[in-house]
C-alpha cells in the first residue's frame, strides 16, 4: 500500500472522481455519501435476516424442545414464520422502515422499547471510554512521536502493543480484582447501587443517562455513587481505545513533525510544547478523525463485552442475555440498530473530513 | 559469454535467506530485533505448548478426579494443582495448556480458510471487474465496518445456533472469523490485482494467448499476494482475540469437549468478586502473552517491510526525511472517499480487537 493522498482513478473502483471541477463538488459530495448510508444498512439487515433464517425460525430456536410440536406450530403460524421467506423479508423491511422491530420472544416486550431502554446505558458507557480514551491517548501518543525511537517511545508503543493485546473482559477481570476487591475502593459491578437505581429511574422523563438524571435531580451523593460505578467500565473500554488513539496521534504526528514549516517554526524560537501540540497537531488531525470514526465498530463490539464483564445493563449485556435464550428477535434488533450506528458514524465522520479537508470530494 | 552469465543472474539466494521470518530477523536491528525476538519466543512457547499438551499438562482438559480422589474445587495453587483448580474442579493449568492446542487449530482453520477465499474473490474482483467487483466491493466494505465481534456471533448462530462438540465448535468459530477476515484479504488482494492488471506483462500474457484462468493464477496471484504473510500474523492474533471474545459470551466450546480461555474467563468473572483469582488470571494471561507474540512479530515484520519506518543502525535518518508515515495516512487503495475513508486496509492492525 502506498501512503498516496489522492487515489489513482483506475484503482478507486468508482467513475474518476471530478477533481477538476472547482466549486459546487461540496453539497454534491454530502448528497451521495448521504445517500449512500442506505444500501449499507440494507445490505447489513438483509445479510442479517438471511442467516437468521437459514436455519430455522425463531421460535423453534427459542422454544423448541419445551414446547409440544402442536403448540409450537400454531405460534409459528400466528407468527407469520410459515410463510415465504421472500414475503417475511419485505415484510420485515416494512417493520424495520416504519420503527417497529417486533416483540422480543423471551419476554415479550417491544424490540424498540427494549432498544431505547438499555440502548442510553450503551451510549454512557461508550461516551465515559471516549473521554478516557482521549485522556490518555492523545497526550501520550504526542509524547511518543516528539521522543521517537528514545525509551519513551518504546515503552509507550509497548504499552499500546498491550493495550491490543489484552482482551477488554481481562482488563475489566483485573481492574475489579485490584480496585474492588483487593481494595475495595469502588463497587464490583453494575451501573449504581440499588437506592440509586430506584431514586434515578422514578425521576419524571430520565434520559437514562445516569450521570445526567442525578445531575439534573440535584441529588449529589446519587452521582457520586453513579460515578464510582462508572470508573471501572470506562477505564477498561478506554484503554483499550487509548492504545489505538496513541498509535494513530503518533504516527501522523511524526509525519507533519518533519515538514518544513515545523523546522521553520523552530528556527523562529516557537518552543518545542507549542510546536508539537499546535503547529504540528493540527494537520495531523484529519487522519486521526476519519480513523477514530472507525473506532466506532470497536467500541462498540467492546462495549458488548465490556458490559458481560461489570453487569452494566446495556445493549451488550442484554445482547448476551439474548443470545443465551436465543431470542433471536431480539438480537436481529440490537445489531440492526448497531449497524445503522456504525453507519451514521461513518457519514458524520466523512463530512467532517470534507468539511476540514477540501481535497476530500468525489 | 552471456550464455555463462545467465545462469548466474537467475541464481537467487539460499531458501533460508528468502523465509520471511529469518530475513526480516537478519534485517532487524536495535529494539526493533528486541521486539521481534520477543515476538517469536512468545509465539514458539505457545506453538510448542499447543503441540506437546498431552507432555506437559498434568491432567486432561475435563478430568476432575484421579486417582487419589476427587479434585478440590476453587483450591488455591498448591503443589498438587499449580495453578489451582476451578468451581467445576479442573485443574487451571491443565486447561491453560489445553486451551493454546484449541487457540492453533481455531486460527489454522480460520485463517487457512479466510486467505483462500480472500485471495480468489479479490483476484476475480480485481480481474475481472464489472459488476461483480462492485456488488463484491459493496459486501466487503459493509462487512468491514461492522464490528467485528457481531459478525462473528451472528455467523456462529447460523453454523451451530451457539452450541458445539470439539470439531463443532472448532469450525462454527473458525468460519465465524473467517467471515470477519474475508473483506481484509479481498481488499488488499483486489487492490494489487487491479494495479497488476495494467502491467506489461500480464498484457504480453494475454497477447500470448494466455486464458483468464493461467493470467490470474499465476501472473497475478504470485505478485499480488506478497503483502499476505504481514496480514497473516496480524490476524492470527485478532483471531485469537475474537475466539476469547466468542467464547466470553458463552458461544465457546463446551468445557468438556475443549478447553478455551475466554470461556474459562467468563466462568471466572464471579470468582473474581469472592476473590479467586486464579481461575482468571491465568488464562488470561495466556490469551495477552499469545496474542502481543503474534503482535510483536507481525509489527516489526511489517515496520521492516516498510523502508520509511525501519530503524536503521548506526546512521540516524534524518528528520527531513522522516517525512510520511504509512500507518493510517494512507486512504486504502481501492476505498471509495466515503464508504470507507481511511481504513488502512494493507495491515488491519488498527482495526484490532473485537
Amino acid at each position: 500500500m502506498t501512503a498516496l493522498t489522492e487515489t489513482p482513478p483506475e484503482a478507486a473502483g468508482v467513475p474518476a472522481p471530478a477533481a477538476k471541477r472547482k466549486g459546487g463538488g461540496l453539497a454534491t459530495y454530502l448528497i451521495i455519501r448521504f445517500l449512500l448510508i442506505f444500501p449499507t444498512i440494507l445490505i447489513l439487515v438483509t445479510l442479517v435476516f438471511f442467516l437468521m433464517r437459514i436455519t430455522g425460525d425463531p421460535i423453534t430456536a427459542a422454544l423448541g424442545g419445551r414446547l409440544p410440536a402442536d403448540q409450537l406450530a400454531q405460534r409459528i403460524h400466528e407468527a407469520g414464520y410459515d410463510r415465504p421467506i421472500l414475503v417475511q423479508y419485505f415484510q420485515y423491511l416494512g417493520q424495520i422502515f416504519t420503527g417497529n422491530f417486533g416483540r422480543t420472544i423471551s419476554d415479550n416486550r417491544a424490540v424498540t422499547e427494549m432498544l431505547a431502554t438499555f440502548g442510553s446505558a450503551t451510549l454512557e458507557l461508550a461516551i465515559n471510554a471516549v473521554v478516557v480514551a482521549l485522556i490518555i491517548g492523545i497526550p501520550l501518543g504526542m509524547i511518543a512521536a516528539h521522543r521517537r525511537d528514545k525509551t519513551p517511545d518504546a515503552v509507550l508503543r509497548i504499552f499500546a502493543i498491550l493495550s491490543y493485546a489484552t482482551p477488554v473482559f481481562f482488563a475489566g477481570l483485573l481492574l475489579k480484582l485490584v480496585f474492588s476487591v483487593w481494595l475495595g475502593w469502588l463497587p464490583v459491578a453494575g451501573r449504581a447501587s440499588t437506592s440509586t437505581e430506584i431514586a434515578l429511574t422514578s425521576l419524571a422523563q430520565p434520559t437514562g443517562i445516569y450521570w445526567l438524571d442525578a445531575l439534573r435531580s440535584g441529588n449529589m451523593s446519587a452521582f457520586w455513587d453513579v460515578e464510582s460505578h462508572a470508573i471501572l467500565p470506562a477505564l477498561a473500554l478506554g484503554l483499550l481505545t487509548a492504545g489505538v488513539f496513541l498509535r494513530l496521534v503518533r504516527t501522523n504526528l511524526i509525519g507533519t513533525l518533519g515538514r518544513d514549516y515545523v523546522e521553520a517554526g523552530r528556527s523562529r524560537g516557537v518552543s518545542e510544547f507549542r510546536l508539537v501540540t499546535r503547529h504540528a497537531y493540527k494537520p495531523a488531525l484529519i487522519p486521526i478523525i476519519t480513523v477514530m470514526g472507525l473506532q466506532i465498530a470497536l467500541l462498540l463490539g467492546g462495549a458488548v463485552l465490556t458490559e458481560t464483564t461489570f453487569e452494566w445493563k446495556g445493549l451488550g449485556f442484554q445482547l448476551a442475555q439474548y443470545l443465551t435464550a436465543r431470542d433471536f428477535v431480539a438480537v436481529q434488533g440490537i445489531v440492526v440498530l448497531l449497524a445503522v450506528i456504525v453507519a451514521v458514524t461513518n457519514f458524520i465522520v466523512d463530512v467532517v473530513a470534507a468539511l476540514i479537508d477540501p481535497r476530500v470530494r468525489y | 559469454m552471456t550464455t555463462q552469465t545467465l545462469p548466474q543472474l537467475e541464481r537467487r539466494e539460499p531458501l533460508w535467506r528468502r523465509l520471511p521470518v529469518l530475513s526480516h530477523l537478519r534485517n532487524s536491528v536495535g529494539l526493533q530485533r528486541g521486539m521481534l525476538i520477543a515476538g517469536l519466543v512468545l509465539t514458539a512457547i505457545f506453538l510448542l505448548m499447543a503441540l506437546l499438551a498431552p507432555l506437559v499438562a498434568p491432567y486432561g482438559f475435563s478430568q476432575i478426579s484421579d486417582a487419589s480422589g476427587d479434585f478440590p474445587t476453587q483450591d488455591p495453587p498448591s503443589a498438587q494443582h499449580i495453578w489451582g483448580t476451578t468451581v467445576g474442579g479442573f485443574d487451571v493449568f491443565s486447561r491453560v495448556v489445553w486451551g493454546a492446542q484449541t487457540a492453533v487449530l481455531v486460527i489454522v482453520v480460520a485463517v487457512a480458510l479466510s486467505i483462500f477465499a480472500g485471495v480468489a474473490l479479490g483476484l476475480a474482483s480485481g480481474y475481472i471487474g464489472g459488476w461483480l467487483d462492485r456488488v463484491l466491493v459493496v459486501v466487503a466494505d459493509a462487512v468491514y465496518a461492522f464490528p467485528s465481534l457481531l459478525v462473528a456471533i451472528v455467523m456462529s448462530i447460523v453454523i451451530s445456533h451457539g452450541q458445539s462438540s470439539l470439531w463443532g465448535g472448532i469450525l462454527a468459530a473458525a468460519i465465524s472469523i473467517t467471515v470477519v477476515f474475508i473483506p481484509q484479504y479481498f481488499r488488499v488482494v483486489r487492490a494489487e490485482a487491479i494495479r497488476l492488471k495494467a502491467e506489461p506483462f500480464v498484457e504480453s500474457a494475454k497477447v500470448l494467448g494466455a486464458s483468464s484462468w493461467r493470467i490470474m493464477a499465476r501472473h497475478i496471484f504470485r505478485n499480488a499476494t506478497r503483502s499476505i504473510p504481514l496480514i497473516f500474523t496480524l490476524n492470527a492474533s485478532e483471531a485469537i482475540l475474537t475466539l476469547a471474545g466468542l467464547g466470553f459470551l458463552g458461544f465457546g466450546i463446551e468445557p468438556t469437549s475443549a478447553a478455551e480461555w475466554g470461556f474459562d474467563l467468563n466462568k471466572a468473572i464471579s470468582d473474581v468478586t469472592a476473590g479467586i483469582w486464579w481461575t482468571g488470571v491465568f488464562p488470561g494471561l495466556a490469551i495477552v502473552l499469545t496474542v502481543l507474540g503474534l503482535t510483536l512479530v507481525g509489527e516489526s515484520m511489517n515496520d521492516l517491510a516498510d523502508s520509511r519506518l525501519r530503524t536503521r543502525g548506526r546512521s540516524r535518518k534524518q528528520r527531513t526525511t522522516t517525512a510520511r508515515t504509512s500507518d493510517s495516512v494512507a486512504p486504502a487503495a481501492h476505498a471509495v472517499p466515503g464508504v470507507a475513508a481511511g481504513a488502512e486496509a494493507s495491515t488491519g492492525q488498527e482495526g484490532g480487537q473485537a
